[in-house]
């Protein structure tokens, strides 16, 4: 039986075609075109595109993942196409399939090229990680990988910006918007997010209320806003355009209205419009803060004299303190 | 037990299912404050009044110590427990807020600052102001803030220590300490829903004043429903 299976097979005739040839010459030549196509096509394209380097390296890592990923995909596409058209079953064609038995070779060859894929992706994924300094993402209030120029510190960070220097912006989440404050430009804070290009911004990232995220997609930078932490993330502005900001950590009621524009500008035009804001803010500016990489706003210094003046607590006048009463 | 005792028991069995999915639908998911429509009382080419109150309770709700803002209907004038409200694209919109509650400091003092009304001023008590001081001095109750629109106006309350200990105690509010603060703004042209909230931690009761009248429609948050 099974020799009269081996047989009819076709591939197992004497002298038949080289079927494993053909699949590889097929896949070749798709996954070669594929590939193209994915890189120079649609690459280009793939988001969050190249407005900030961060974001511009992330584009890079999924083209690189794709490009990876889509050979694998053909060769699974073209063997089935494969093995569809050429051994289907013909009319007349009652007998069984032949025997199949583990081929080591084919095995061993599966298991090393895949393992090599996997691990040369994670080795990539660290080197893309590391290399431009968080690829975006929020590093905490003590991040290793930092740009040359990043300020730490609150004091650091209130010298005043010049032109070629790391831009800090504090990013305040609250419940529903992000308010921005420029601690090298005067300390003002405001509802806009303008950005100089070509010029390396440290966002550092908190809130005063719930958690948020704060999420500038087209700079690919994505960082959680948590009260009383400061999480830094850093890109670079390499094009002029439109930043959509979102939050996105689910933050209460309107948490999906929690977004806003921003947008990369010229330098001149960044230092303008910082001129022209610092002044049409000044008024509310004085009443802020000290500027600070987090803020507790349970704690108000100089709001004790008049609360107390006033004979309020609580509910009457002040915070509540943040261990009551408890959420029901 | 019969046939038709056990039919009926399970046509019983169903109808309570059915009966207490409907309660649930219509009491729970589609119930909500109704909306003041100022469309309709709105002539070509005029502002549209608008007058709010918040009141430190609201007494004629299920929630009686939650505080909560009012509207006033314009064709009865008789306060209405929502924060829903419908105005013309494009109209100017003049608005009076009778501040019937004390003074709590905004979280972020920047809130202080008026925005996006008629040359970004407000006025309390008839006097204009351009910023509010929460955390120099009892100034603040709440905010009234359309972040679509870039519109933030803090609403004065009542700064004294007897006027903050002799609040109005039912709602709606129709006497007792207050400030009156007005301000006008423009519609937006695009028709479309545009959120307020207030951004004082008012949510007597909830962690760190964030939860209740705060995260509710018809209390301290609600929607602008601009119609084309």
């Amino acid at each position: 039986m099974a020799a009269e299976t081996q047989a009819a097979t076709p591939a197992a005739k004497a002298g038949g075609p080289n079927h494993g040839l053909r699949i590889f010459l097929i896949w070749i030549v798709l996954a070669l075109a594929a590939d193209l196509v994915l890189w120079f096509v649609l690459g280009p394209h793939i988001p969050p595109g190249r407005l900030g380097s961060a974001a511009q390296g992330q584009q890079f890592d999924n083209n690189v993942m794709i490009a990876m990923s889509a050979p694998v995909l053909v060769l699974v596409l073209v063997y089935f196409t494969y093995a569809i058209v050429v051994w289907r079953r013909r009319p007349g064609d009652d007998a069984d399939g032949p025997p199949l038995h583990g081929h080591s070779r084919i095995q061993a060859l599966w298991i090393t090229v895949t393992s090599v894929m996997v691990l040369s992706l994670a080795a990539f994924g660290t080197y893309e990680l590391i290399v431009p300094y968080g690829a975006g993402g929020g590093e905490g209030p003590s991040p290793i990988w930092n740009p040359p120029g990043a300020e730490l510190t609150a004091a650091a960070q209130q010298r005043p910006w010049a032109p070629g220097h790391v831009l800090v912006v504090q990013v305040i989440g609250q419940q529903w918007r992000f308010t921005y404050r420029y601690p090298g430009l005067g300390g003002f804070e405001t509802t806009e997010l303008v950005l100089p290009v070509n010029t390396m911004i440290q966002f550092d990232v908190t809130s005063i209320d719930v958690i948020h995220s704060f999420w500038a997609y087209q700079l690919g930078v994505k960082a959680d806003a948590n009260p009383g932490v400061d999480n830094v993330a850093y890109t670079k502005t390499q094009h002029l355009g439109r930043v959509t900001v979102r939050c996105a950590e689910l933050c209460g009621l309107w948490h999906g209205a929690m977004f806003n524009y921003g947008k990369v500008v010229t330098v001149p035009q960044f230092q303008a419009w910082a001129s022209s804001t610092s002044v049409a803010l000044a008024d509310v500016t004085k009443l802020l803060p000290p500027y600070s990489t987090t803020y507790d706003p349970t704690e108000i210094a100089h709001l004790g004299p008049v609360l107390q003046k006033l004979g309020l607590t609580g509910a009457g006048g002040g915070y509540y303190p943040p261990q009551d009463p408890s959420q029901p | 037990m019969s046939l038709p005792v056990r039919v009926g028991t399970l046509l019983v069995a169903f109808l309570a299912v059915v009966g207490g999915a409907i309660f649930v639908v219509i009491h729970y998911l589609l119930a909500g404050p109704p909306t003041v429509d100022f469309t309709s009382q709105a002539a070509p080419g005029q502002p549209v009044h608008i007058v709010l109150q918040e009141a430190p309770q609201t007494t004629v709700s299920d929630r009686p110590d939650w505080v909560s803002y009012f509207i006033q209907d314009p064709a009865s004038h008789q306060w209405v427990h929502t924060t829903l409200f419908k105005v013309p694209a494009g109209s100017m919109i003049d608005v009076t807020v009778l501040g019937y509650d004390g003074c709590t400091p905004l979280r972020n003092p920047f809130w202080g600052k008026i925005s996006g009304t008629v040359g970004n001023v407000e006025y309390v008590n008839g006097k204009p102001t351009q910023v509010l001081n929460s955390w120099g001095e009892c100034s603040v109750a709440h905010t009234f803030s359309i972040p679509g629109i870039g519109l933030n106006v803090p609403i004065a309350s009542p700064t004294t220590l007897a006027a903050n200990n002799n609040l109005c105690g039912t709602s709606p509010c129709t006497s007792g300490p207050h400030t009156t603060v007005t301000f006008s703004f423009k519609a937006p042209a695009t028709p479309g829903s545009y959120f307020w909230q207030c951004r004082i931690p008012c949510g007597l009761g909830f962690l760190d004043g964030f939860g209740g009248p705060m995260q509710t429609i018809g209390y301290m948050t609600g929607e602008m429903e601009v119609a084309g």
